[in-house]
C-alpha cells in the first residue's frame, strides 16, 4: 500500500484540516504542512533544538490524516526506520540538527547507494559540536554533500524564508520520488523559529509527484537496473512478492551483492552519478534580482539570500548596479548559470552564515579577473542589509 | 558437490538459489539456524510473500540475507531492528523478521534491541550470538565468555558477557527464549512461537563459531563446541534454583518470557483512529 496523498479521501481530509488562507507561523511549522501536503505520511525522528517543531507537528497533524509518528531512540534509528517505511510504499521525512545530521550520514549513504526515497531536514545550527545549541548558522553546507563515506551523489534544497519552506519541501519529495533518491533539506535555526505570515494554499495548487513503479515482473526482477534509460530504476515495494534484495553492499541490477567485480560496482556507481547529472532538469533552481546588468554580483542561499536581497535593493538605490543569485537547490550547484553570471560581473560577493563554504563552490565557476570576496558571519546572529552593503559599497 | 546437496534439501524452495553456495564457513551455526527458521516457516506454512527478513552486518547477517527467498533488506550494522520498525509499520500485516549476530544487535545495536522490546513491536528477532566478532577476524565481543581468548583478548577476556535473553526480558519482550545450535528440535519449536507471537519477540542462538571462537579456545572441531554447549546447558527452571556461582560459565535455555502486552504498531494504528474520530475525520 502506497499512501499518495492525493487519493480522494486524503484530498479531502487536507481540506478539511487545513483551510487556505493566511496563518501566523515559525518556519518550522510551515515546513512541516508543506510535507504534509506533499504526501508525506510517516516520520520518524529524534528531538534536538532547533527542529523540535517538526516533530511536534508531524506528532499533532499526522494521525489526524491516518499518518505516522514514530519517535526513535536515536537518529540514527530514526533514519534507519525511514528507509525501512519507504520500502512500504511510504513518503517519509525526518527532521534533525547539527549532531543529530552527523549520526545520520552513514545511513544517508545507505539510502544514496540503496536509491531509498526520503526527505531528511537537517535546522542547520551553530557548531562545530554542541557548538551554540539554540542558534542558527549555515554551517552544513558541505556536510550535506560530503558527510557520508564513498562517492555519491546527493541532492541538497535550501529555502529562503518560512512561506519558501512550505513549497520547497514540497519540491524536495518531488525529486527523491522522480529519482529515487535522498534529498537533503537545508534549513537553519533562524528560519525555523521566525514567525511570519504563511499561506497556505489550496490542496489543488498542489503538484505531487509519485515514485515509478515497475510495470511488469521483469522490471520487479532488476530493483537497480535502468530500463527506461533515466537512469532511474523502478522500484519494487516490500510486501508485493517480489522478492526484492535490498543491500547497501555494491550490487547488480538484481539486488543481489557482488563486492568483487570491479566493473560491477563502477557500473553501479556511475549511474548512480548519472542519475543525477541527467536529470538536472528535475531538480535544478536557482532565483536571480537584477543579474540582467549587475556589475556586482552577490551570491547567497538560505537565511542569508534575505538580508543579501535587501543590500541589493538599498545599493540600487545608490546607484550601484548590483544583482543577487540565490541557488535554491545548492548540490548539485548550478555551476553553468554561475559560469555564465560571472563572465560580466567585477565583482563578486558570496554572503552565508559561516566562515566560507558556498564561496569554495563559487569560485570554482568564476574567471580569475573577477574580484571575490566572502561576507561571513558566526555567533548565531544572522548577517544584516546594511552588514552586506557595506562589503557591496566597498567594491563599489 | 554444492549442487546435489541442495537438490536434495528439503527446503530448498525457501532458499534464492542463484545466491547459493553460502558464505558460511565450514562447521558454523549459520547453517543450523537457516535450517530450522526455513523448518519453522514450513512447518507454520507461512507463504514467503507474507516475510519480510531484515538484517545487519556480519556473518549471522548472511544466514536468511540474501538466501532466504523473501523480501529481504540487508542493512548498516547494528541497525536491523530500526530498519524492521519502519517496515513493520508499513505492512503491518506482514511477518518481519529480524536475523542477525550478537555484535551486531546487542552490541552496536544494543539501544535499537531494548527500544524494541520496550515498545513491544511485532518484529521476531533471531539473535545468533556466536560470542565472537566472526566476520572481522575473531575479535572480543560482548558476549565472549569470562576468560576466553580472542584477537583482541590475547591473554584473556576480562569483561563480563551480556546476558541478551534476560536482558531483553526485563525491557518488555512479549516473548524471549534461548538455545543452541545443539538444541535443534526446541529451537524450530521456538522459532515457530515466536513467529505467532503479537509482539516483540527474540529467539536467541548461542552458535559456535569453530573458526575464530573454537580454534582460540581448545575447540576446533565443531562438534567439540557443540559437546561444550549441551554440558554447560542448563534449563531455566532448573537455573532458578541454582546460585549465580553455579551459574558462572552455563548456559541458561529455555522459554524466559511468554506473555501479552500490548503491541506497538496495533496501538499506533488505534491512536489514529481515536484520533481521526476525535476530530471527525472519520470516513471522509
Amino acid at each position: 500500500m502506497i499512501i499518495r496523498g492525493d487519493e480522494p479521501e486524503q484530498v479531502a481530509l487536507l481540506k478539511k484540516l487545513y483551510k487556505p488562507g493566511n496563518y501566523f507561523m515559525q518556519g518550522n511549522e510551515a515546513l512541516s504542512y508543506g510535507a504534509l501536503f506533499a504526501g508525506c505520511r510517516f516520520y520518524a525522528g529524534y528531538p534536538i533544538t532547533p527542529s523540535s517543531e517538526i516533530a511536534e507537528t508531524m506528532a499533532r497533524e499526522l494521525p489526524k490524516l491516518g499518518g505516522y509518528y514514530l519517535q526513535m531512540e536515536d537518529e540514527i534509528g530514526s533514519i534507519a526506520a525511514m528507509v525501512g517505511a519507504s520500502w512500504t510504499g511510504f513518503k517519509v521525512m525526518t527532521a534533525t540538527s547539527g549532531p543529530g545530521f552527523s549520526l545520520m550520514q552513514e545511513n544517508l549513504g545507505y539510502a544514496a547507494m540503496t536509491e531509498t526515497p526520503l526527505v531528511l531536514v537537517d535546522v542547520q545550527r551553530s557548531g562545530p559540536s554542541t557548538g551554540q545549541a539554540t542558534k542558527g548558522a549555515q554551517g552544513d553546507f558541505f556536510q550535506a554533500r560530503w558527510g557520508t563515506h564513498g562517492d555519491h551523489p546527493i541532492i541538497a534544497v535550501s529555502p529562503t524564508s518560512g512561506q519558501d519552506a512550505f513549497w520547497e519541501v514540497i519540491r524536495a519529495f518531488n525529486i527523491a520520488e522522480k529519482l529515487r533518491n535522498p534529498v537533503v533539506f537545508l534549513f537553519d535555526g533562524v528560519l525555523a523559529h521566525t514567525r511570519e505570515q504563511i499561506r497556505i494554499p489550496n490542496v489543488e495548487e498542489v503538484e505531487i509527484a509519485y515514485r515509478k513503479l515497475p510495470a511488469n515482473e521483469e522490471e520487479a526482477r532488476l530493483p537497480f537496473g535502468d530500463p527506461h534509460g533515466d537512469g532511474v530504476p523502478p522500484m519494487p515495494l516490500f510486501g508485493h512478492g517480489y522478492f526484492t534484495h535490498v543491500t547497501g553492499s555494491t550490487h547488480k541490477e538484481n539486488g543481489l551483492r557482488d563486492v568483487y567485480t570491479p566493473e560491477v560496482h563502477d557500473r553501479l556507481v556511475r549511474r548512480l552519478h548519472r542519475k543525477i547529472e541527467q536529470n538536472r532538469h528535475i531538480y535544478e533552481k536557482y532565483e536571480e534580482h537584477f543579474t540582467e546588468d549587475a556589475e556586482i554580483l552577490v551570491v547567497s542561499w538560505g537565511v542569508t539570500a534575505r538580508p543579501a536581497l535587501g543590500a541589493v535593493l538599498k545599493a540600487r538605490e545608490e546607484g550601484i548596479k548590483a544583482g543577487l543569485f540565490v541557488p535554491k537547490t545548492v548540490h548539485p550547484f548550478p555551476g553553468e548559470r554561475m559560469r555564465e553570471l560571472g563572465k560580466n560581473v567585477r565583482a563578486v560577493l558570496v554572503a552565508e552564515m559561516n566562515l566560507g563554504q558556498m564561496i569554495i563552490e563559487v569560485e570554482r565557476y568564476l574567471n580569475d579577473d573577477v574580484l571575490l570576496r566572502g561576507v561571513n558571519r558566526i555567533g548565531g546572529v544572522p548577517l544584516t542589509v546594511g552588514k552586506i552593503l557595506r562589503e557591496i559599497r566597498g567594491v563599489a | 558437490m554444492a549442487k546435489e546437496i541442495y537438490s536434495t534439501y528439503p527446503m530448498i524452495k525457501y532458499l534464492r538459489k542463484e545466491a547459493l553456495p553460502t558464505a558460511l564457513c565450514p562447521g558454523c551455526g549459520g547453517g543450523t539456524v537457516l535450517n530450522a527458521f526455513a523448518n519453522a516457516v514450513d512447518g507454520l506454512k507461512i507463504d514467503p510473500k507474507d516475510l519480510v527478513v531484515v538484517s545487519g552486518i556480519g556473518c549471522s547477517a548472511w544466514i536468511a540475507s540474501p538466501y532466504f527467498l523473501a523480501d529481504t533488506l540487508h542493512t548498516t550494522h547494528g541497525r536491523a531492528i530500526a530498519f524492521a520498525t519502519g517496515v513493520k509499520v508499513g505492512l503491518p500485516d506482514k511477518k518481519v523478521v529480524v536475523i542477525s549476530g550478537d555484535g551486531d544487535l546487542a552490541s552496536i545495536g544494543g539501544n535499537h534491541l531494548l527500544h524494541a522490546a520496550r515498545r513491544n513491536i511485532d518484529i521476531t528477532v533471531i539473535l545468533v550470538n556466536n560470542m565472537i566478532y566472526g566476520m572481522t577476524g575473531g575479535q572480543v565481543a560482548p558476549t565472549t565468555p569470562f576468560g576466553a581468548k580472542t584477537t583482541t583478548s590475547p591473554y584473556r577476556n576480562i569483561e563480563h558477557p551480556l546476558q541478551i535473553s534476560e536482558t531483553v526480558a526485563a525491557a518488555g519482550a512479549s516473548y524471549v527464549a534461548r538455545w543452541t545450535t545443539a538444541h535443534v528440535y526446541q529451537l524450530i519449536e521456538s522459532i515457530k512461537k515466536a513467529l505467532q507471537v503479537k509482539g516483540f519477540s527474540l529467539v536467541e542462538v548461542v552458535s559456535q563459531c569453530p573458526v575464530q571462537f573454537g580454534r582460540r579456545n581448545r575447540m576446533k572441531e565443531p562438534a567439540e563446541m557443540l559437546r561444550w554447549f549441551l554440558k554447560n546447558s542448563v534449563p531455566i527452571n532448573k537455573a532458578k534454583k541454582m546460585k549465580p556461582e553455579e551459574l558462572e560459565g552455563k548456559f541458561v535455555i529455555g522459554e524466559f518470557v511468554n506473555r501479552e502486552r500490548p503491541e506497538f504498531v496495533t496501538e499506533l494504528n488505534k491512536l489514529i483512529d481515536e484520533v481521526q474520530e476525535h476530530f471527525g475525520l472519520k470516513g471522509e
